[in-house]
C-alpha cells in the first residue's frame, strides 16, 4: 500500500512526466542532429578535419562542373520518372480491383502483392540479378526500371488502397442515377477524388526509386551508374566535402517530395500503414 | 453466365493483369529460382552445377558461417532492444501531447525514415570517424580544456582523462557503431506501431489501477504494458527484420571484421561467384522474414 501523500504523489509523477519530455526532445534531435550536422559540414571550408573554417558554397559549385555526377542524375531521373510512370498506374489499377471486386485467387494475389514490400531488399536484390543473368539481359537502365516497378507497385497500392477504403460509394450512385456511364462516373467523379492517394503514392514511388541503393546496385551494368550508386563509390574512396553537398540536396530534395506526399496522403484520412 | 458479370470478370482482368504479369515474372520466377539455385552447386567457371544436393544448407554450419550468423543475430538483437527501450518512452511521449501536436511530431518521425538511408547512413560516418565531430571535439576542445584545467588545479585526477583525451576513441568500423546506425536507420519502425497501440490505451484503467492502490511501476507493469504489447510485438518485428538483412550499415560503418549475413550474400554474389550458397543464405533470410511477417500479423495487429 502506498503511504505518499498527495502532494508527494504529484511533484513524482510532475518529475516522471518532466522526465518523458526530455526523452522526447532527445527523441527528436538524435533523428534530425545528424542531418543538420552533414548539411553544416556541407557549407565548412575545411576539406579534412570537421573544425569549422567557415562558410562556403565552393563543394556545391564544383558538383555542377561534375561530368560523372550530371550523367548519374540523368540517370536516377530516367529510372525514377518512367518506374514511377509504371508503377503508378499499373498500381492504381490493382489497387481498383482489390477495393472494389470480389474474385477467384485474390487471397494470395493479395498476399503476393504485400511481399515486396516486407521482404528484405538484399534478398529481392539478389533473386532479381539472378533472374536477369539466367535470362541473359543485359544488366542497365532497363534492369533498374523493371526493379524498381516491382518493388513501387505494392508501394502505390497500398497508398491508393487507403484512399479507396475511405471513399463514399453513394457518389458514385448519384453519379450512375444522372444517367452518367460507368466510364463517365470513374472519369468525373472516382479519379478526381482518389486523385490525391494517387499523386500520394506516385511521390512515394518516385522517392523511393531515386533513394534505392541496393536492388539498383545489383541491378545496374556499366553506363547506368545512378546517383546513389555514384555517392556510393565516392563514401568508399573516403570522405569529401563534394559528398556532403550532394548528400545535403538528396536529402533536401526526398525530405520536400516525402513532406508532399504524406500531406497528399493524410487529406484522404487513409494515411500510409509503414511495411 | 449472365452479360453484367462478364462484363466484371473482364473489367477484373485488365485491372489486375498488368501487375499480376509484373509480379509474377518479375518477383515469383526470380523467388522460385533463388530457391531452385540453392540446391545446386557452384560450377567450375562461376556458373551454376544443377545437381540437386542441400551442401550450401550444411554449409551453414562452418565455424566461420556460425559466427558471422551470431554476430547478425546479436546486432540485431541489440539494435531491437534499444530501440524498444527508446522507441516505447518517445510513443508514450508523442501518445500524451495534445491532438494537433501528435500529427505534427509524427510527421517529423516520418520524414527522415523515408528519406536517402545512404545519406543518413553516411551522415554517422562524419561523426564516428577517428577524424569525426565526437573525436574532433573529445581531443580537441575537451582535451585542451582538461589541459587548462589541470594547470590551473594541478590534481592526480587530471592525468589519467588527459590521457584518454589524448587518443581518438574508435567508434567507426566497431559492431557499436552498426548498431547505432541502425537503431538511427529503424526507429520509426518501432515508435509507430507503439504508438498506435498507445494512443488507444484507455487512461482512465491507470486511475482504476491507482485506486486500488496501485504504485506507478506496478500500473504500468500490470496495466499499461500488457495492454500495448501488441504494438511491442509489431514494433520489434519491424525493426528485427530489416535489421537482419542489413547491408549497407555494416558495410560503411562497420570494419573488416564486422560482417553480417548481408555481406556475406553480396560477396556470395559480387566476389566469390558462388551463386547457389549466396542463394541458401538469402533463402534463409527470407524464410525467417516470413516467420517474423506471421507472427506480425497475428500478435501484431489488432
Amino acid at each position: 500500500m502506498s503511504r505518499e501523500t498527495r502532494t508527494q504523489k504529484k511533484r513524482r509523477s510532475q518529475w516522471l512526466n518532466w522526465l518523458l519530455d526530455l526523452h522526447g526532445i532527445l527523441g527528436y534531435i538524435f533523428l534530425y542532429a545528424p542531418i543538420v550536422i552533414l548539411v553544416v559540414f556541407s557549407f565548412n571550408a575545411s576539406r579534412f578535419s570537421s573544425d569549422w573554417r567557415g562558410f562556403t558554397l565552393q563543394w556545391y559549385a564544383q558538383l555542377f562542373g561534375h561530368e560523372a555526377i550530371g550523367a548519374a542524375l540523368k540517370n536516377s531521373l530516367i529510372v525514377a520518372l518512367s518506374s514511377t510512370l509504371i508503377s503508378t498506374v499499373f498500381g492504381t489499377m490493382v489497387a481498383i480491383a482489390m477495393e472494389r471486386y470480389n474474385f477467384w485467387g485474390k487471397l494470395p494475389f493479395d498476399a503476393l502483392l504485400y511481399l515486396p514490400i516486407i521482404i528484405p531488399d538484399i534478398a529481392m536484390a539478389v533473386m532479381l540479378l539472378l533472374f536477369f543473368v539466367l535470362v541473359k539481359m543485359n544488366l542497365g537502365l532497363v534492369t533498374i526500371i523493371i526493379s524498381h516497378v516491382a518493388f513501387n507497385i505494392s508501394f502505390v497500392a497500398v497508398v491508393v488502397r487507403a484512399r479507396l477504403a475511405y471513399f463514399d460509394v453513394t457518389l458514385e450512385e448519384a453519379a450512375r442515377d444522372l444517367y452518367a456511364n460507368e466510364w463517365q462516373t470513374f472519369r468525373r467523379v472516382t479519379l478526381p477524388l482518389i486523385m490525391p492517394g494517387i499523386l500520394g503514392g506516385a511521390l512515394l514511388a518516385f522517392t523511393l526509386s531515386i533513394d534505392d541503393f541496393v536492388i539498383t546496385f545489383f541491378t545496374a551494368g556499366p553506363g547506368s551508374t545512378t546517383l546513389p550508386l555514384r555517392i556510393y563509390s565516392m563514401v568508399k574512396l573516403g570522405v569529401t566535402p563534394e559528398i556532403n553537398a550532394l548528400s545535403s540536396m538528396m536529402l533536401l530534395v526526398s525530405m520536400v517530395l516525402v513532406f508532399l506526399s504524406l500531406m497528399l496522403q493524410k487529406g484522404g484520412g487513409g494515411g500510409i500503414e509503414i511495411a | 453466365m449472365t452479360r453484367t458479370s462478364r462484363r466484371q470478370t473482364w473489367r477484373i482482368l485488365f485491372l489486375i493483369s498488368p501487375s499480376l504479369f509484373w509480379l509474377i515474372v518479375f518477383f515469383f520466377l526470380p523467388l522460385i529460382l533463388v530457391f531452385a539455385i540453392s540446391f545446386g552447386q557452384r560450377g567450375t567457371y562461376g556458373g551454376v552445377k544443377w545437381l540437386l544436393n542441400l551442401g550450401n544448407y550444411a554449409r551453414f554450419f562452418d565455424p566461420l558461417y556460425l559466427r558471422i550468423f551470431g554476430r547478425t543475430v546479436y546486432i540485431a538483437g541489440a539494435t531491437t532492444l534499444i530501440c524498444l527501450l527508446a522507441g516505447y518512452p518517445l510513443a508514450y511521449f508523442i501518445a500524451t501531447r495534445p491532438p494537433q501536436w501528435r500529427n505534427v511530431l509524427l510527421l517529423l518521425l516520418m520524414i527522415p525514415f523515408w528519406t536517402n538511408f545512404l545519406v543518413r547512413t553516411y551522415a554517422w560516418i562524419l561523426i564516428l570517424r577517428d577524424q569525426g565531430l565526437i573525436n574532433t571535439l573529445w581531443t580537441g576542445s575537451l582535451h585542451t580544456g582538461l589541459l587548462q584545467l589541470s594547470n590551473l588545479v594541478p590534481l592526480p585526477i587530471w592525468e589519467p582523462l588527459l590521457h584518454a583525451t589524448a587518443q581518438p576513441l574508435t567508434l567507426f568500423g566497431t559492431d557499436w557503431a552498426i548498431i547505432i546506425g541502425l537503431v538511427y536507420g529503424w526507429l520509426p519502425e518501432m515508435v509507430l506501431p507503439c504508438y498506435a497501440a498507445i494512443e488507444r490505451f484507455d487512461f482512465s484503467l491507470v486511475e482504476a489501477a491507482q485506486d486500488l492502490y496501485a504504485n506507478r511501476v506496478k500500473t504500468f507493469l500490470r496495466v499499461i504494458l500488457p495492454l500495448t504489447m501488441p504494438g511491442v510485438v509489431a514494433g520489434s518485428v519491424l525493426v528485427f527484420i530489416p535489421s537482419l538483412g542489413a547491408y549497407v550499415t555494416p558495410d560503411l560503418l562497420g570494419g573488416a571484421k564486422s560482417i553480417m549475413i548481408g555481406n556475406v550474400i553480396y560477396s556470395q554474389f559480387m566476389a566469390a561467384r558462388d551463386y547457389p550458397f549466396g542463394s541458401a543464405v538469402s533463402f534463409v533470410l527470407m524464410a525467417v522474414m516470413l516467420v517474423g511477417t506471421l507472427i506480425y500479423f497475428r500478435g501484431g495487429t489488432d
